[in-house]
Order: C-alpha cells, then sequence, then structure tokens
C-alpha cells in the first residue's frame, strides 16, 4: 500500500512537468501582455517607453527559454514567484484566497452527499413509480441549470421576498469574513454559493448512485441475502449501497477537485473571493505567474483526489488490491 | 467673447448636469458614519496612481491622498480649479512660463511627518521626469513642463517651456497623489504596495481583491473636513452584485456610473430611497481607420463611413440602454471651446440631413470603386458601451450597402492587434479626467505624436494645427482653432469616426450627502466632503 502511494505521488512530477509546459507555452500564445492590459485599461493610449518600462520591471522581455527556466527552478523550489499584476507573491494571493473556495467546496459537498445518496438509493428502490419520477426530474433539472443563473435567481429571490415580508430588501453579505470571526455571518455568506453548487453536484451524484443501485440490486448476492430473510434495511445498507457507492465516490472525488478551482462564475456572482475568481482575473490580466501557479495548484490537486478516491475504493470493496 | 463663451459653457454644463439631489443646498452635514460604496473591479494592480490608468486604484486609495490642486469637490464640472496643498490658485508670470504655488503650512502625511514643497516636487519630478525603470503612463500630458523646483519649504515652482492653457487644468490631474519624499527614496516603487498619504482619511487595511477600509483623519488639513468617521470600498467586478449591494443597502453607492436599465431598475426597487446623478461624462467613442489598409487610406472612403452615421437620430435610443448620450465633435461637449450644433452640422457625419448624408456616403463610395467594401471591424469585448457602439456602427453602415463583419477581442488581444497594426477599422474609446480641451484631443494626433493614435498616418498640417491651438492664450481663438482642428480631422480627413459621448449614472442612496457628480470618474474621489443622513 504505501508503495503504492509513493509511486502515485512520483507520478505527480512528470504531470506537473506537463501542465507547466502546457500553460507556460498557451499563456504565451495569447496575443497581447499584462502591460497592455494594464497601461491600456484606462481606455486611452501610452507610450512605447512605458511600455517597456512595464515589459522590463516585470521580466516578459526576457527570451521564452530564460522565463521558462526561471518558472520550473522557482516550482522545483516551491517558490512561485511574484504575481505580475499586484506585485505580491503568488503563495500570498493563492492563500488568500484557497480557504474561501475550501469552505465551499467542502459545505457544497457535504450537501451533494446529504441529497444525492439517500435520494438516489430511493429513486433506484421506488424505480417508476411517481417518486423515481419526482428524483429525476429534480437531478436532471439540477444537471441542465447553470450554476450561475440559479446563483443570481437565488439572490433576486431572497431580494424579492425579503421585500415583500419587511419592505426592506435583503441578502447575505458581499464582504466575506472567515468562519472563526464570525461563524453566523460566514454561514450566510457562504450558503448559498454552497446550496447553488451542491445542488448540480447533488444531481450528478443522485443518477450514479441511482443507476449504481440498480445494478446493485440485481445482483445474485442481493437475490441470496433476501433468501436468507435479512430485514430489507439491512440488504439495502450493508450489501447493496455500500458497492454502489464505488462509482459515485469517483464523482464525488472529481467533482470536489473541480470545485477548488472551478468555481469561476459563481464566485464571481456571490463576490467570493476564492481561487475560481483569482484565476478569470489572472487569465483575464494576462498574468502569466499567478495563472501557471493556479494551473500548478489544480493539476495537484485533481492528481491527489483521484489518489484518495483510489484509497477509498480499497477500504469500500477489500477485494480491491491496490498494487 | 470671452464672457460669452464662459456663460455658454455655464448654460451647457447646466444642461448637461441633470442632477438630481433630493437634499436641499442648505442641508447641514452630520458627521460620523461610515460610508460603504462599491469597487466596480477586482484588485487594482498597485496602489501607485501615478503608474496605474486605472480607476481602480483611484476608487481605492483617493481619499488618503492629497494633490497640489483639484477640482471643485462641490462643481467638479467646472474649469474653475481650487487648491488642494496649495494656499491659493496662482497667477503666472514671465508671460504665462511660470506657476509658484504656495503650499500649506502644518500638513501632516499620516505618519506624523510633515509635507513640505520638496515632497510636492519629488511626486511631480516622480511623474514629468521619471527615472529609468520607472512607468508614467500620463508623462506627456507635461510636455510643456522645463522644471519643477522648490524654492523654500513652502514654495513650489514650476517652469514651462512654452505658457498654454493647458498646463493647469493637466495639473489638476487626479492620479497625481502627493507622496513622500523620504518614501521615494527609499525606493521608488514603495507606493506600489503601500499607503501613506496626507488625505482626508488614514488606511486601516486592505484585504486583497475584496476590501479597503480607512479611518477619518483628525489632522485633515481642510477644517472640518471629512465628515465621516470612515469608509470601505469593497469591489466587485459583476455588475449584478453591485446592483444588488446597493439595493439591499450593503453598499450606498458605487462612483463609476451604472447603465440606464439599472438605474431603472434601482429606482423601481427604492423608489424616493434613491437618488441618481447623472452628467455628461468625459469620455467619447470612436472608430479609428488604419490608414495603412487600403482602401482606408483614401480620405473619400474614411469620409463616407463617417457620413452614414446618423449620430442625431440614433442617440436618444441608444441613451436608453447604454452608457452612451451626447452628440459631439472631438472636444467635450459641456466644454465653452466645444463647437455649438450649428457648427456640429457643418462637419461630415454630423449633417441634419441623413438621407443627404447617405446618399452623399454612397457616392463617395462609388467614386473611390469601392461600391461592394467589406471590412472586419475591431472591438474590446468590454460590454459597456463598446458592444453597443460596434452593433450600431455595423447596422449604420449597412443602410450604405457596406458589409461588415465584428471582430471582438479582450483588452490585452485588442491592444496587440492595434499595435500590429492588425486591424481594418477598430472602436475606441478616449477617456480623460479634468475637463481639458486642448490637450483632450491630442488622442487624434498622428502616432509619431500621440502614440495613442493607432491610425497609423502622418499629418503635418494637423500637427501644425495641434502647436498653434495649444500655444494660443486667447480664449475666442483656441475656440476658432479647435474648430477648424475637428473639422480637418473629422471631416476633411476623417482620421478618425467619432460617435457619442457618454453619460454617467450615479444612482445611490439619498442619505449619501455632500458628493457631486463630475464629467469624470477620476475626479473628486477623495470623499472629504461626503457626509450620511442617517
Amino acid at each position: 500500500m504505501h508503495r503504492y502511494i509513493v509511486s502515485r505521488l512520483l507520478l505527480v512530477i512528470p504531470t506537473l512537468l506537463g501542465a507547466a509546459t502546457l500553460v507556460f507555452i498557451l499563456m504565451r500564445l495569447i496575443p497581447g501582455d499584462i502591460c497592455l492590459v494594464r497601461l491600456g485599461s484606462g481606455g486611452t493610449g501610452f507610450s512605447t517607453q512605458a511600455l517597456a518600462a512595464c515589459h522590463a520591471e516585470i521580466g516578459i522581455d526576457k527570451p521564452w527559454l530564460l522565463q521558462f527556466w526561471d518558472f520550473i527552478w522557482g516550482l522545483a523550489r516551491g517558490d512561485f514567484g511574484i504575481s505580475m499584476w499586484s506585485g505580491k507573491p503568488v503563495i500570498q494571493e493563492i492563500a488568500t484566497r484557497f480557504p474561501v473556495s475550501l469552505e465551499v467546496a467542502l459545505l457544497a459537498t457535504t450537501i451533494a452527499i446529504v441529497i444525492a445518496i439517500p435520494l438516489g438509493t430511493i429513486s433506484a428502490l421506488k424505480q417508476n413509480t411517481w417518486i423515481d419520477l419526482v428524483v429525476r426530474t429534480f437531478s436532471i433539472a439540477g444537471i441542465a441549470t447553470p450554476a450561475f443563473w440559479l446563483g443570481i435567481l437565488s439572490i433576486l429571490l431572497v431580494l424579492d421576498v425579503s421585500q415583500a415580508i419587511t419592505g426592506h430588501p435583503w441578502m447575505p453579505s458581499i464582504d466575506y469574513v472567515p468562519i472563526w470571526k464570525d461563524p453566523i455571518r460566514n454561514l450566510s455568506i457562504v450558503m448559498l454559493p454552497a446550496i447553488t453548487v451542491g445542488y448540480r453536484y447533488a444531481a450528478v451524484s443522485m443518477r450514479m448512485t441511482r443507476s449504481a443501485m440498480l445494478e446493485v440490486l440485481r445482483e445474485d448476492y442481493i437475490r441470496t441475502a433476501r433468501a436468507k430473510g435479512l430485514l430489507e434495511k439491512i440488504v439495502i445498507n450493508r450489501h447493496a449501497l455500500k458497492n454502489a457507492l464505488l462509482p459515485v465516490v469517483t464523482v464525488i472525488g472529481i467533482e470536489f477537485a473541480f470545485l477548488i478551482g472551478g468555481l469561476v462564475v459563481t464566485e464571481q456572482v456571490f463576490n467570493l473571493n476564492g481561487i475560481g475568481r483569482l484565476m478569470v482575473q489572472a487569465v483575464q490580466n494576462q498574468d502569466y505567474t499567478l495563472t501557471q501557479a493556479l494551473v500548478m495548484l489544480t493539476v495537484t490537486l485533481a492528481v491527489l483526489s483521484n489518489l484518495v478516491v483510489d484509497l477509498l475504493y480499497a477500504w469500500l470493496d477489500p477485494r480491491i488490491r491496490l498494487k | 467673447m470671452r464672457r460669452t463663451l464662459w456663460r455658454r459653457a455655464v448654460c451647457a454644463a447646466g444642461l448637461a448636469l441633470t442632477i438630481a439631489l433630493p437634499a436641499a443646498a442648505d442641508d447641514t452635514p452630520k458627521r460620523g458614519g461610515t460610508l460603504i460604496y462599491m469597487i466596480p473591479a477586482d484588485a487594482p494592480p498597485s496602489f501607485d496612481a501615478q503608474r496605474e490608468e486605472t480607476y481602480a486604484t483611484i476608487h481605492a486609495a483617493a481619499p488618503y491622498y492629497s494633490t497640489l490642486v483639484r477640482a471643485n469637490p462641490m462643481d467638479p464640472g467646472s474649469p474653475d480649479l481650487v487648491c488642494d496643498l496649495c494656499t491659493e490658485m496662482p497667477t503666472p508670470t514671465d508671460n504665462g512660463k511660470t506657476w509658484t504655488f504656495k503650499i500649506r503650512t502644518g500638513v501632516k502625511f499620516h505618519d506624523g511627518t510633515p509635507l513640505t514643497a520638496a515632497d510636492v516636487v519629488a511626486s511631480w519630478n516622480k511623474i514629468i521626469f521619471p527615472p529609468e525603470g520607472v512607468v508614467s503612463p500620463r508623462q506627456s500630458n507635461f510636455l510643456m513642463v522645463d522644471k519643477v523646483e522648490a524654492t523654500d519649504p513652502q514654495t513650489v515652482v514650476f517652469h514651462l517651456k512654452f505658457a498654454t492653457d493647458a498646463f493647469i487644468l493637466a495639473l489638476a490631474d487626479p492620479y497625481a497623489w502627493i507622496y513622500s519624499k523620504a518614501k521615494l527614496d527609499q525606493d521608488v516603487h514603495w507606493y506600489e504596495k503601500n499607503i501613506l498619504g496626507s488625505g482626508p482619511f488614514k488606511f486601516v487595511k486592505y484585504e486583497t481583491g475584496q476590501s479597503i477600509e480607512g479611518v477619518r483623519n483628525p489632522d485633515y488639513y481642510h477644517a472640518g473636513l471629512p465628515y465621516l468617521d470612515g469608509i470601505k470600498g469593497i469591489f466587485a467586478d459583476k455588475q449584478v452584485t453591485r446592483v444588488e449591494a446597493i439595493r439591499s443597502d450593503q453598499a450606498a453607492i458605487e462612483f463609476r456610473g451604472f447603465p440606464p436599465t439599472v438605474r431603472d431598475e434601482l429606482k423601481q426597487a427604492l423608489g424616493d430611497k434613491l437618488a441618481v446623478q447623472t452628467s455628461d461624462w468625459n469620455c467619447g467613442g470612436l472608430i479609428t481607420p488604419n490608414h495603412k489598409k487600403k482602401p482606408f487610406d483614401d480620405p473619400r472612403v474614411r469620409r463616407a463611413l463617417t457620413l452614414a452615421i446618423d449620430r442625431w437620430g440614433s442617440a436618444a435610443d441608444l441613451a436608453k440602454i447604454a452608457i452612451v448620450h451626447t452628440v459631439g465633435g472631438l472636444t467635450f461637449p459641456a466644454s465653452p471651446l466645444a463647437p455649438s450644433k450649428e457648427e456640429l452640422q457643418q462637419i461630415a457625419g454630423y449633417w441634419p440631413d441623413i438621407e443627404k448624408s447617405r446618399a452623399e456616403a454612397k457616392r463617395l463610395l462609388k467614386e473611390a470603386g469601392q461600391e461592394n467594401l467589406t471590412f472586419e471591424l475591431l472591438n474590446r469585448s468590454t460590454d459597456q458601451p463598446y458592444k453597443y457602439y460596434g452593433i450600431w456602427v455595423v447596422d449604420q453602415w449597412a443602410k450604405i450597402g457596406v458589409h461588415v463583419t465584428q471582430k471582438v477581442l479582450p483588452t490585452g488581444p485588442w491592444f496587440a492587434a492595434m499595435r500590429a497594426e492588425d486591424f481594418d477599422l477598430t472602436v475606441e474609446g478616449n477617456c480623460q479626467n479634468v475637463v481639458n480641451p486642448l490637450a483632450d484631443v491630442g488622442k487624434y494626433l498622428p502616432h509619431t505624436i500621440s502614440e495613442g493614435n493607432y491610425g497609423n498616418f502622418e499629418d503635418e498640417h494637423e500637427v501644425d494645427l495641434y502647436n498653434r491651438m495649444l500655444r494660443e492664450l486667447d480664449k475666442a481663438k483656441q475656440k476658432a482653432l479647435l474648430l477648424e482642428f475637428n473639422k480637418y480631422v473629422l471631416d476633411e480627413q476623417a482620421h478618425g469616426i467619432f460617435l457619442l459621448w457618454w453619460q454617467r449614472i450615479v444612482p445611490y442612496h439619498s442619505y449619501v450627502k455632500g458628493w457631486k457628480i463630475g464629467p469624470s470618474h477620476y475626479v473628486n474621489q477623495d470623499l472629504g466632503t461626503v457626509w450620511l443622513d442617517k
């Protein structure tokens, strides 16, 4: 097992190197650069002298190979460099935003699990009944509805309802506070985005749970368990659900890794200062160093979450041996 | 003549500024409270306004700084500037080439160190004569300045190469914050990451990309100001977030400006709790033809394209959905130096009869052998008002049989395409701060003179005309030269196709008092006079 984990972790290195090369080249293939964005943001012109000074200051006047070497050498030392936009260390920029995205991702995952597993199971058990129909409609709607649209709609709903009831429109604060400073205010801020994202996340997991359960319920060992006279509750919970969870865990793992850096639009709609919003800013501003670091972070999280999923497989199904 | 001009200016400004302030003028300011306002941007690149171009820096940190002179906070659209750090507006000597400013005594930076003429000179030298490796994007606005010096601890003297009315207006640049010489000497980049000024508010904290907070400066040199105990700016790039924040009273105001549809939406939701101030905006839209690309090297083709656009007939409708409003030439419409409507209507593209105008456009295209003209219009992927401009002109050109496709790019690639001369025509903007009619038209000069012009042409006559205008001190002659300049650039040569001037609409909670809208979102942002009627 230990050997397996180490070998999987070592695989992270070539994956990161490949991703680093790709993002380095792709960012520089986009026409324009950060200095054009910075100096041109006022909508007027600027001098070649100012542009040259900006290029020199940021270091993008150096040859690509030299820039790439700086990037890789920094990566090897755990130094992601300085954000070209803010001039602050990239690690500091990410560290400020990471807790926000992590909190929303954890909360959305919790919401998704709490909704998806029971509803997906019930839907499978009540296949082709009205209950199944309602659950399937609920899940398909979740997949079909974009999270950002649902986000805007939920804010407008809160505003309209509060105005109708109290006469004063209310919505959760848009100024984030950490949970350890003000838990109630913090939850009021992250709850709506977590529900918005969690719904879509739950919808995907719900459909996966339902189909996995339907498959498992037709297995011989389930029929045997029932023939032995086991209680239906035990058959479902102990024999069926545990086995049906394997693909569900995969979906949850992949979705969780996606949520850390992928809440691009949701974080914008709810004005959450997280990794997704930072990614949008970095790409828009053509901030090479910050974009590179964020892609590295996303890749690392994806690789690690896949590893955790594989380890969970072994725990859920002892027949799987990790070599 | 000069008096008539200024009277007309006041009338024009009165028409342009439709101010709907619910508070009576004799309201007595109340002290205390914290103003929470939205900043329509993500984190600013730095806090050094002298090196930045974005309003994100101004809206975030202007309340912590002072300037030498500034627009009048109670009438920011007026050309009559007032002192901030100086004691009185000087009269120039040496035939208008020497300007001597006396600096207030007893002014302190927020760390307690005194602010003297040396700090003012160090700040202005960084702007006008930046050391190597220091970016100063507005340096070219001060090409008339020869030297800045401190003759004693309370006196700053600007020596000019030539006298011009453009100088004093350029000096009121809201980006020209006064920094501590000691800090600049220590590290010329210090102000990029740190805030230390002498403005009405003291900086408290900055949550990267989220909010910035300040408290009242008890040592502020303008007696009795500021009224507020504190300020907090919240960054939000998405318009929907900012609108909802104002609607739910999480924020009282956003100073940049919203489209008319948002004003209506907020008015419907908040009723008389909402106040709205509106002004012409010192930002104009234009289309620049690339003279190096055929057939746009032919003035007949460029002229035909401007003749096809129905500015008078479209402005009112566009103003309902976009932040554009006023028909005008190259000069800010509320300026006393702007052409009158009658004068404007003599210029191609501004004729009152659009059918006649389009018939002439078709004739010119035929004469130039371009009856089936097809081209690509480069545009910037900024919703307001660039995309509206783009869609509008594509439709207008279709009416003379010209087929146009649009290529919309984000800011970086858009600039890159213009700099690489890789476009046929491009939609641009010209956004200035304090209205400076002579300097603001510098944008339309050939690229070798004005690097912000991407038309790729040379025109000695235009440069000569501009230089004469810049050095002219008689207002009536300035106006005549400006009209000639407008006619030459927009009609005769059609180097640029000017569209419509923007409108600035600021809806806000009516308990916010003491803030007056101006023709620029860069101006009047120190918030020293703002108070809350709560």
